[in-house]
């Protein structure tokens, strides 16, 4: 199985050889970033091509790398029945320049991708329709950042004086609790403090 | 005469209609009775389940899985701690593997038995749905039995399951297994030949094996368009690979066939209950590592290990090694996949759930335009929506 893989992804590097940028193989999946711009092109060639024959997408979503210099990834899951294999296919983008949508290619992108625009703020030029998914209508902000705090902004409650839901800035009586767990005394680091000192001295 | 202008009614449906499933809100463009366009707005239960994942530990995130697919919940389960086993290079004891088989099947018939009886209700047929919420608690009691919860169960944990199965439950899960065929039997013998039944459902949504696969359909409803294609075949996790059973598939892919293959999978999923009963081994039913599961109770009375291995677990979790992995499972509803992300810490770092309704639900667009407004209401349950699970 691996072996396969691994000549499937090589076959891979070899014909989309332009936009590849990179390939591996980590526990058994097969893991390919390509140039954000040709993202239509390698799905369409993923879904048409004999030997790859991806007709199903099943996941699009988003990640969040803050400390990247292109901080989003936009990651698709693709799944080909016929040769009974998965592929990972991955984007890069700084959340201003848009990824190409694919929804000529699959349409359950469709979702996904008003999905990953909503909790990311990755924009995707040529979408049909995107509006956001998931949040509230009117709702401000990419939840899924990474910069998004857990509790939010606004909490909602009913107004019965107004009759009506009303939106107001988040009050807790007690500030969420985030436990640091890792802290630097917590691993044994192989090197303990000073003993680079005393392996110094032997070679000296 | 002059030219009369006939304006396209937009309609709402939901998110308060008790055949929308949950909260499904419906914009219904309408030409007289016939559907034009439908848009369904969802996200009215949207919880942040993934943002949540993210600031809690593995073992924490557990729960949340069950509050997706609240139907049957294990099924869930299962794809995030086969994920997490993945990342952590363990695998389960096989008595862990037969158990978690065992639950994830009659997951399937819990949610199989609520989704068809469901289904039948909301075109007409009252009496399925009070006969299966009987059937349902005889399995929600074996829930019970196994773990303390009815629902929300938190048994598949990774690195195996959280308790094994107390004295006697196996013979009460096959005295039920033997009695369950009655109940099939039963509401088919309301629903299968009915004439109301198969007006409502025949060539109702029909859809092709291409198109099912451009949207993205998986489980039943794909079998149902003619795909041969079911995950506990074609990549077999825990020892679905020693279990025989057969996959139904259907032809035409319209609502009534969406039923049928429903029925047969209630079937097929008994016949892995009694394979698992009969060929469960002994022995434990999670991994041997105290860096992952925790020790017996009986030691942490004894062992100042045991209890410094416990309070480090429910406290700092362990932690999983960098790495990306995308687990799925055949859940009963379809594909349900975990693409988990994890940057070394004890919290993952993304956690992106897969939900087979998700896709299934955007395309009622596509299965609703032309088709007659009771329709959309027959699309809808046969595609098994359940909204804990797309809103996540």
């Amino acid at each position: 199985m691996d072996q396969a893989l691994q000549d499937y992804g090589e076959y891979l590097a070899m014909t989309l050889s332009q936009v590849i940028v990179e390939t591996t193989v980590d526990r058994d999946e097969l893991i390919v970033t390509v140039d954000r711009d040709s993202i239509v092109k390698v799905l369409t060639f993923l879904r048409d091509d004999v030997n790859s024959q991806f007709k199903q997408l099943m996941d699009v979503c988003g990640a969040d790398y803050p400390d990247r210099e292109e901080r989003f990834e936009v990651v698709y899951n693709l799944l080909s029945l016929t040769h009974n294999r998965r592929i990972r296919v991955k984007v890069r983008t700084d959340g201003r320049r848009p990824v190409p949508t694919v929804t000529g290619v699959f349409n359950s992108a469709g979702w996904f991708e008003r999905e990953t625009w909503d909790m990311y703020g990755v924009p995707f030029s040529d979408h049909p329709d995107l509006r956001r998914l998931l949040s509230d209508y009117g709702f401000q902000g990419h939840p899924l950042r990474k910069d998004f705090p857990l509790t939010g902004y606004v909490e909602v409650r009913y107004d019965d004086l107004q009759k009506r839901v009303v939106y107001e800035p988040v009050r807790l009586t007690q500030e969420f609790r985030d436990f640091d767990f890792l802290s630097p005394w917590e691993g044994m680091e192989e090197l303990l403090p000073g003993d680079e000192k005393a392996a110094g001295k032997e070679g000296g | 005469m002059g030219e009369t202008q006939i304006k396209n009614l937009t309609m709402n449906f939901g998110p308060q209609h008790p055949s929308a499933h949950g909260v499904l809100r419906l914009v219904l463009e309408m030409d007289g009775e016939i559907i034009d366009r439908a848009d369904p707005h969802i996200g009215l239960l949207h919880r942040g389940t993934e943002k949540l994942i993210e600031h809690k530990t593995y073992l924490q995130a557990v729960p949340y899985f069950d509050r997706l697919d609240y139907v049957a919940p294990q099924n869930q389960e299962h794809a995030f701690a086969l994920a997490v086993e993945k990342l952590l290079g363990i695998e389960v004891p096989p008595r862990g593997q037969y158990i978690r088989v065992l639950y994830a099947e009659i997951g399937r018939i819990l949610n199989h038995v609520f989704n068809l009886t469901a289904y039948a209700m909301d075109v007409g047929a009252m009496t399925p749905m009070l006969w299966g919420l009987e059937e349902r608690e005889h399995m929600m009691g074996f829930c019970e039995r196994v773990c303390g919860a009815r629902l929300h169960v938190n048994y598949f944990r990774p690195g195996g399951v959280a308790f094994d199965m107390p004295a006697g439950l196996a013979d009460d899960i096959s005295a039920w297994a033997e009695k369950f065929p009655k109940f099939i039997e039963d509401m088919e013998s309301l629903l299968t030949e009915n004439r109301i039944f198969k007006q409502r459902t025949v060539d109702i949504g029909a859809i092709t094996p291409e198109e099912a696969l451009d949207w993205g359909f998986t489980g039943p409803n794909l079998r149902a368009a003619g795909v041969a294609w079911d995950l506990r075949k074609a990549q077999p996790y825990d020892v679905y690979d020693k279990m025989d059973f057969d996959v139904p598939i259907g032809k035409h892919g319209d609502c009534y066939e969406r039923y049928l293959v429903r029925v047969i999978e209630m079937y097929e999923s008994l016949k892995i209950i009694r394979q698992c009963l009969d060929d469960m081994p002994a022995g434990p039913v999670k991994v041997d590592d105290r860096k992952v599961s925790p020790p017996p109770r009986g030691d942490m009375k004894a062992s100042m290990e045991a209890l410094i291995h416990h309070f480090k677990l429910f406290t700092e979790g362990y932690r999983v090694p960098t790495g990306e992995t995308y687990s799925a499972v055949e859940a009963p509803k379809g594909e349900f996949a975990v693409y988990l992300v994890s940057d070394g810490t004890n919290k993952p770092y993304r956690c992106k759930i897969r939900a087979p309704g998700f896709p299934h639900l955007q395309a009622m667009d596509m299965l609703c335009r032309g088709h007659m407004l009771a329709d959309a209401v027959a699309n809808l349950g046969s595609l098994d929506i359940v909204f804990g699970e797309i809103d996540r």
